[in-house]
């Protein structure tokens, strides 16, 4: 009965995500007035050639300060996860 | 025939992603479905800011012709680093759990907790 | 445990090429590919290999995770103080004041493509340097914390 709902849910999202896969157009993307504005507009607002690097850390500058704040934290949880105990720490896990 | 292979190649990486993590019970196995998830997502970024015979969207030096879209590679970027402060850290709890429980397999702590 | 000499003897001759590189890649961020998260992942990748070739007690006596750690803290403060001094000058949060004030990082691009010149862009090179030492510090200490791991009895 398990095996049976896995089975079905794998194939339902098979099918919808290859749907999805094959109806859309490679090489064409259809809206493109952001990045036409990036393009044009980056190197004289920003000065710098590397328009990605200008994207990264200029325009979408909140979005840089979100995703170091996220590589801070998990570098926090990582180092929680392996702190050095002490001895008459008593902890219990079951 | 295959005009938008790289659509499809991204939605069987997602899919066998999905498929890794339902099926699978170790814990270090579901950790690379997800690994296959964030590759198929990054791919299908990419691909969606492709234009036909376009060139890096950088200025140094650059031949003439029509830029792709920047803005998707950026997030790819925001993307990759995410993916890689997660896995770690799901990989220190899995650590964890081994160190506590002896196991990895998700159904046997499952059932150590009552 | 060290690994054997011919592997310590190669990890110390790529070391400062691995470092040279991976700066270059965070310097030039603003001009080339790359930029500060992948300049950081490769001067990471040096830091890595040390710590394949060598032993954990050789490297925590040598570098400790409490320096990583501080040098990734350091990266996030100056990212962060870099983007509010633009408060100072009347304008928001994250926007390019080295563009208007100073003489600094602040030549005159030329539009379309150029050769490209290292001192333009305003802060973007100061970011690029703060996160890919943040980066640095970060993707370092989570391999040492998880060497660590591998170590210790519960």
């Amino acid at each position: 009965m398990k095996n049976l709902v896995i089975g079905a849910t794998v194939l339902i999202l098979s099918l919808g995500i290859l749907y999805a896969g094959v109806g859309l157009e490679f090489g064409a993307p259809p809206f493109t007035d952001m990045d036409d504005y990036f393009v044009s507009h980056g190197q004289e607002q920003t000065g710098g050639n590397n328009i990605v690097t200008d994207i990264v850390f200029d325009f979408r500058g909140f979005d840089t300060l979100g995703e170091a704040t996220v590589l801070f934290t998990a570098v926090l949880g990582a180092g929680l996860a392996f702190r050095k105990r002490r001895e008459d720490e008593d902890y219990e896990y079951e | 025939m295959f005009f938008n292979l790289p659509f499809i190649v991204a939605a069987l990486l997602v899919i066998l992603g999905i498929t890794t993590m339902l099926i699978k019970r170790n814990l270090i196995k579901m950790i690379m479905g997800l690994a296959l998830v964030e590759a198929g997502v990054n791919l299908l970024l990419v691909s969606i800011g492709y234009r036909a015979g376009g060139i890096a969207p950088i200025f140094t030096s650059a031949p003439d012709g029509v830029m792709v879209m920047p803005t998707v590679q950026a997030m790819t970027l925001t993307n990759i680093v995410i993916g890689i402060a997660t896995t770690a850290l799901l990989l220190s709890f899995v650590m964890v759990i081994y160190r506590m429980y002896g196991t990895a397999n998700a159904e046997k702590v499952r059932k150590l907790r009552g | 445990m060290n690994m054997s000499k011919i592997v310590r003897s190669a990890a110390n001759l790529l070391f400062p090429f691995i470092l040279v590189f991976g700066f270059y890649i965070v310097l030039h961020g603003h001009l080339t590919p790359g930029g500060g998260f992948q300049g950081g992942a490769v001067i990471a990748t040096g830091f890595v290999l040390m710590f394949v070739a060598y032993s954990y007690d050789f490297i925590t006596g040598r570098i400790g995770a409490e320096s990583l750690h501080t040098t990734e803290t350091i990266g996030l403060v100056l990212f962060i103080v870099t983007a509010l001094v633009a408060i100072v000058f009347g304008v928001t949060f994250f926007t390019n004041w080295m563009l208007d004030v100073g003489p600094v990082l602040n030549n005159p691009v030329a539009f379309g493509p150029n050769p490209g010149d290292l001192n333009t862009a305003g802060f973007i090179p100061v970011m690029n340097l703060a996160v890919g030492i943040e980066v640095l510090g970060a993707l370092s200490v989570i391999v040492l914390y998880m060497l660590s791991g591998t170590k210790e009895e519960i």
